[in-house]
C-alpha cells in the first residue's frame, strides 16, 4: 500500500526581550546558576506575575507576519505538572484563548512550487529551568536545578498537519526561522535551543482522508536532525503498518548518535495538565490601535526583500535567495553595495569566500571583513589596482588582520603591473626559456598556452594584469 | 486609673503618641506585657517578634519627635502569618513552611512599615487559611477570648483573637471566603474585607487567588478606616490590583444614615440560622431604620449555590497554588527520599495537614480532564450568576445587611470531624468573595451565653466608604464594641 505522511510542527521560539516574561530578571543566556532569578521566577510563596508588554508585541509581530488573526481577548492559563525545573508547579501559558490563530506560511519548494502551510495558533508561555545531573562531569547521587532560564519568554507556533515530507518540514522551519530573525524577536539558534521544534507524525493510505495515529517527536536540534528524525519515523511507521502492527500514540525522542527514535512515554502515561485560567493575571485585551501600531512597525520580511533585491539590484533569483536567508547577510550585502555599486560582484564574494570563511559561525555581523572592507577591495579590482587573483590574497589577510584593503595592497606591494613594456619583457623571457613549448603551440597544441600563462604569472609574482598578459602572450606567440 | 495602653484603639493611641503623652516604646511594652499575660491561654501568636518590634518602636519615637508621625506611627499591630515579612519567619500555619523566612515584604507590610507601624508578631491561622475555626493550624488551635473552650473562627483566628484579647492594637487578616469577617464576628471585633483588587496581594501567600483579599481586624470601625487607608491602592507588582485612587476612608465616617437604602436578602434569614443571631441582626436593622435608613427587601436567588461553587473554585486554585511546595527549593523536605517521586510524595504528605490535603484533592479532581466542564467551568458560570444577583440587588439598595455567621462561636473540636458543617460556617460570607464585593463584620450583640454576634454589611464594588459609613453610624449608637472579654 502507498502511504502518505502527515506532519504538523510545533516550534518553540525564545523571544529576545531584555527581561523575562513575568518579572524583571535578565534573559541573557548562561550566567552562574540561579543568579538571574528573583522571588517571582523562583516561585516563592506570595509572589505574583506581571506580564511583560514587549513579549506581547513580539508575538503580535510574528502573528501579523504570518497572516494570523489576533485574538482581542487573551487569557493566560496554568499548565499544572510537577518537575524540579518548574518552580511553581505550573507553567503559565495560554490554552483556550491563544493570542493568534489561523495564519499561514508559504513555502517555495524546488521548481518554484508554492505550498501554503496553515498555522493553527501562536501563544505565549514561560520557559522552565534546567536540571544538571553532573557537576564538572561527575554524576553524584543528587541533581541540581538552575533556574536562570525560568521565565524566559517563549512563543509556541503550532502548524496545521499540512506538511507531507521531511523536506517540507525543513523548508517550513527555515522559512519560519528566517521570519522571526527578520522581526528580531528570536535569534533562531537551534543548537542553543532558542529555536526548538517538535513534530507530530502519522501515516495514512494515500487518498484516505482520515488521519492515522500520531506520534510526537522531540529532541531534534538542527535542521538536519529534524529531517533525519522525520525520515526515520516515517520509515518506522511504514514498516509497522505494512506488517499490520498498530501504531501507538506516544512521544518519542530522537537519538542523534544512533540516528533513531525511541519511546519516551505512551498516551496512558501522558500528563493531565489541568489547564485553567490563571487568576493572577488579568485578561489581556489587545485593541485595534495596538495592532495597527505593531503592523506599521513591521520590517521588510525575507520574501519581500528577496523580490526587491532582484528588482533593484538585478541579481539572479538564486543569489537573492541566499542573501536574504538571514537579515544579517542581507544587511551586509546592502551596506557593501551602497559603498560600491556592483551588486553581482558583491553577491559573488559573499556567497563564495565570505560564506566559506564564516563556515559554522554564520555570524557575518562580527566578521573581520566588514562591508567597508569588501566594497573597498572590489573597487580596487574594478580600478585595475589589483587583479582578481591578488584580491583573494587581500581578502584572506583582511579576514585575518582586519586591515583595510588599500593598506594591505600598499604595504605588500601588491599593486597590479599594467605597464605593457614591462609585461612584454616578462613574456619574452618566458618564451625564451621555453622554446619547445613555443614550437608545440605553433604546431597546434593549444593546451600549452595555459602552462605558458602560468609561467608568466609566476614570473610577475601574480601582480601582472592578467588581461594584458593574456593579450601580450597571444600576440608574441603568434610571432 | 487610666486605661491600659494595650486596650486602646489605633485612633486613641495615635492621639497620645503624636501628642507625645506616651511613647511608642511604652505602648509596645504595654502590649508585650499583655501578650505575656494572656497568650498562654489564647495562643493567638505563632511567632512573636518583640525584639524587632522594639527597634521599630524606637524608630517610631524618633520619627514622632521629628514631627513626621502619621496615624499608624508607633502603633503595635499583629500580622496574620500568611503575609510575607522580610527576615521574619512566615509559616502560613503549615509545617511545610515551618522554617520559611521570606527575603521580601508583602506590599501591605511595606506600606505599614512606611507608616511607622510596629509589628508585635505573626498570628496563628488555619493551615494555608483553609478552615473556619483555626483548628487546622499546624502550630495549635487558638482559643476564643470570650470563652476559651470555643473557637475564635478562622482562618484569621489568631488576628481576631489577638485584637479581642488586647494582645495588639489592631491586626491584619486575609479573607478568601469569610476568613476576616467570620472570626471578627466570633471574637466580637470589627473585620473588613475590601473589594477584590483594592489591596495588593503581593506577598500574601495564595490560597485562592481570585478570592483572597487582605483587610483590617480592629477594635472599632474608625480603626478599620485608618488601617484600610494605609494598605489600599494600586500596586504594579499585582496585576489584579485596581488602578483607582484610594481615598482617606476616615472621611467617610459620618453619623447619619438618612436615606441610605439597606437591602435585606431573604436568602440570608433561613432555617439553621441561630435564633439569637437572627434576633440581634434584626434589632440592628431596626436601629438603622430608626436612624433614618430605608429598608428594602431584596433577593439573591443563587445564594444557595455559593458554598458549592466556592468549594470547587477555591480548591481548584489552591491545588495549583500549593504545587510549589514540593521540597525542592524551600520549605519542608522529607529525609532520605529514594528518588524524585518519593521526595514529592513524602514531603507533601508529611508537610501538609489533613484539611489542606482534602482541598488539594478536591481541586485536582475539579480540574481533571473529563471533570473540568462539569465542575470548575460550571462553578465559574454559577459564580457569574451570583455576581449578577448582587448587581441586580444594588439597583434597588445601597448596601446589603445580613448576619456574618449563622451562629456564635462553637466549641473546639465540635466540627473538626465534620468538614461539611464546618464549611457552612461561611455560608453568609462566601458570596461576597465570589462577587469580589467589600464587606464588614461588626459586633451587634451577645448571645445568652455571652458570646459575640456579628452584623455583616456588604457594599457594591469599591463602596468601602459607604460600608464604613453605615457601620460607623451603627457602632456609634451601640455599646457592643466597647465590651471586653474577661479572659477568666
Amino acid at each position: 500500500m502507498d502511504f502518505e505522511p502527515v506532519i504538523g510542527l510545533e516550534v518553540h521560539a525564545q523571544m529576545l526581550t531584555d527581561t523575562k516574561i513575568f518579572c524583571n530578571c535578565s534573559t541573557q543566556f548562561g550566567g552562574e546558576p540561579n543568579t538571574r532569578t528573583c522571588p517571582v521566577c523562583l516561585g516563592m510563596p506570595g509572589v505574583l506575575p506581571v506580564a511583560n508588554r514587549r513579549v506581547v508585541e513580539f508575538v503580535l509581530k510574528t502573528a501579523l507576519a504570518t497572516g494570523c488573526t489576533i485574538q482581542k481577548y487573551n487569557q493566560f492559563a496554568r499548565k499544572n505538572y510537577f518537575y524540579p525545573d518548574l518552580p511553581k508547579g505550573y507553567q503559565i501559558s495560554q490554552f483556550e484563548l491563544p493570542i493568534a490563530t489561523a495564519g499561514y506560511l508559504d513555502l517555495e519548494l524546488e521548481g518554484a512550487v508554492k505550498k501554503r502551510i496553515g498555522i493553527t495558533r501562536i501563544h505565549m508561555e514561560e520557559d522552565a529551568g534546567k536540571l544538571m545531573h553532573e557537576i564538572n562531569g561527575i554524576a553524584g547521587d543528587s541533581s541540581f536545578v538552575d533556574l536562570n532560564r525560568t521565565g524566559v519568554p517563549l512563543m509556541e507556533i503550532v502548524s496545521e498537519p499540512d506538511i507531507r515530507s521531511p523536506r517540507e518540514a525543513v523548508e517550513y522551519l527555515k522559512t519560519m526561522r528566517s521570519i522571526v530573525q527578520y522581526l528580531e524577536v528570536c535569534d533562531g539558534n537551534m543548537e542553543q535551543g532558542s529555536f526548538r521544534c517538535d513534530a507530530n507524525i502519522s501515516l495514512r493510505p494515500k487518498g484516505r482522508e482520515k488521519f492515522g495515529t500520531k506520534v510526537e517527536l522531540k529532541n531534534m536540534n538542527s535542521f538536519r536532525h529534524v529531517e533525519k528524525a522525520i525520515e526515520f519515523e516515517i520509515e518506522r511507521q511504514r514498516d509497522m503498518l505494512e506488517d499490520g502492527i498498530e501504531i501507538m500514540q506516544e512521544t518519542r525522542l530522537w537519538d542523534e548518535k544512533r540516528e533513531e527514535t525511541f519511546s519516551m512515554r505512551s498516551k496512558e502515561e501522558a500528563h493531565d495538565y489541568r489547564y485553567f485560567p490563571d487568576p493572577d493575571l488579568v485578561p489581556l485585551v489587545i485593541d485595534e490601535d495596538w495592532i495597527a501600531a505593531v503592523r506599521a512597525g513591521l520590517p521588510e520580511l525575507p520574501r519581500q526583500r528577496r523580490q526587491r533585491f532582484i528588482d533593484e539590484y538585478g541579481i539572479p533569483g538564486y543569489d537573492a535567495d541566499v542573501l536574504t536567508v538571514t537579515k544579517q547577510v542581507a544587511d551586509y550585502f546592502e551596506a557593501a553595495v551602497k559603498l560600491h555599486n556592483q551588486p553581482k560582484a558583491v553577491s559573488n564574494w559573499i556567497m563564495g569566500d565570505i560564506m566559506r570563511s564564516l563556515a559554522d559561525s554564520r555570524d557575518i555581523a562580527s566578521f573581520a571583513v566588514t562591508p567597508v572592507h569588501l566594497a573597498g577591495m572590489i573597487a580596487l579590482i574594478d580600478k585595475g589596482t589589483i587583479s582578481g587573483k591578488i584580491a583573494k590574497k587581500v581578502f584572506e589577510q583582511m579576514a585575518e588582520t582586519g586591515k583595510m584593503p588599500e593598506s594591505i595592497v600598499h604595504e605588500q606591494g601588491l599593486v597590479q603591473v599594467s605597464d605593457s613594456g614591462e609585461l612584454e619583457k616578462a613574456v619574452q623571457a618566458v618564451l625564451d626559456a621555453n622554446p619547445q613549448m613555443v614550437e608545440d603551440f605553433r604546431s597546434g597544441k593549444d593546451k600549452v598556452f595555459g602552462f605558458l600563462m602560468g609561467q608568466v604569472m609566476k614570473s610577475t609574482k601574480g601582480k601582472g594584469n592578467p588581461q594584458l598578459l593574456n593579450d601580450i602572450l597571444r600576440k608574441q606567440l603568434a610571432g | 486609673m487610666a486605661r491600659e495602653l494595650y486596650s486602646l484603639t489605633i485612633h486613641e493611641l495615635s492621639a497620645l503618641l503624636l501628642a507625645r503623652t506616651v511613647s511608642a516604646v511604652e505602648a509596645l511594652e504595654s502590649v508585650i506585657s499583655r501578650i505575656e499575660a494572656v497568650d498562654g491561654r489564647v495562643h493567638a501568636y505563632i511567632s512573636p517578634t518583640f525584639d524587632f518590634a522594639r527597634s521599630q518602636a524606637q524608630a517610631a519615637d524618633q520619627r514622632i519627635a521629628r514631627g513626621d508621625g502619621g496615624p499608624l506611627t508607633g502603633v503595635p499591630l499583629a500580622i496574620k502569618d500568611i503575609l510575607c515579612t522580610e527576615g521574619i519567619r512566615t509559616t502560613c500555619g503549615s509545617r511545610i513552611l515551618e522554617n520559611f523566612v521570606p527575603p521580601y515584604d508583602a506590599t501591605v507590610i511595606g506600606k505599614l512599615k512606611a507608616g511607622g507601624a510596629v509589628f508585635t508578631g505573626k498570628t496563628s491561622m488555619d493551615e494555608f487559611a483553609m478552615g473556619s475555626s483555626n483548628e487546622t493550624a499546624y502550630f495549635g488551635a487558638v482559643h476564643n477570648p470570650w470563652d476559651l473552650d470555643r473557637v475564635p473562627g478562622g482562618s484569621s483566628g489568631g488576628s481576631a483573637a489577638a485584637v479581642a484579647a488586647d494582645e495588639c492594637i489592631a491586626a491584619l487578616g486575609t479573607d478568601t471566603g469569610g476568613s476576616i469577617r467570620q472570626p471578627a464576628s466570633l471574637c466580637g471585633v470589627v473585620g473588613l474585607k475590601p473589594t477584590y483588587g483594592r489591596v495588593s496581594r503581593f506577598g500574601l501567600i495564595a490560597f485562592a487567588s481570585s478570592l483572597d483579599q487582605i483587610g483590617p481586624i480592629t477594635k472599632d470601625v474608625e480603626d478599620a478606616a485608618i488601617l484600610l487607608s494605609c494598605i489600599s491602592g494600586h500596586d504594579s507588582k499585582d496585576s489584579t490590583s485596581i488602578k483607582r485612587h484610594a481615598p482617606d476612608y476616615t472621611r467617610a465616617l459620618k453619623k447619619d444614615v438618612n436615606g441610605l437604602r439597606l437591602g435585606i436578602p431573604k436568602e440570608y434569614f433561613i432555617e439553621g440560622l441561630d435564633p439569637q443571631v437572627e434576633k440581634a441582626v434584626r434589632e440592628a436593622i431596626d436601629l438603622l431604620k430608626a436612624q433614618g435608613a430605608e429598608i428594602v427587601p431584596v433577593s439573591l436567588p443563587h445564594t444557595e449555590y455559593a458554598v458549592a461553587v466556592y468549594y470547587l473554585i477555591a480548591p481548584a486554585e489552591a491545588c495549583s497554588n500549593l504545587a510549589r511546595y514540593d521540597g525542592v527549593k524551600y520549605g519542608y523536605r522529607c529525609s532520605q527520599p529514594g528518588n524524585l517521586r518519593e521526595m514529592y510524595e513524602q514531603s507533601r504528605s508529611e508537610g501538609f495537614g489533613p484539611e489542606v490535603k482534602r482541598r488539594i484533592m478536591l481541586g485536582t479532581y475539579a480540574l481533571s480532564a473529563g471533570y473540568y466542564d462539569a465542575y470548575y467551568k460550571k462553578a465559574s458560570q454559577v459564580r457569574t450568576l451570583i455576581r449578577r444577583d448582587f448587581m441586580e440587588a444594588f439597583k434597588t439598595c445601597d448596601l446589603i445587611v445580613t448576619p456574618t455567621a449563622p451562629a456564635p462561636a462553637f466549641k473546639l473540636g465540635e466540627k473538626l470531624s465534620d468538614p461539611l458543617s464546618m464549611y457552612l460556617s461561611d455560608i453568609f460570607t462566601i458570596p461576597t468573595n465570589l462577587a469580589g464585593l467589600p464587606g464588614i463584620s461588626l459586633p451587634c450583640g451577645f448571645s445568652e451565653g455571652g458570646l459575640p454576634i456579628g452584623l455583616q454589611i456588604i457594599g457594591n464594588l469599591f463602596a468601602e466608604e459607604q460600608v464604613l459609613h453605615c457601620a460607623y453610624c451603627y457602632e456609634q449608637s451601640t455599646p457592643w464594641h466597647r465590651r471586653k472579654p474577661s479572659l477568666a
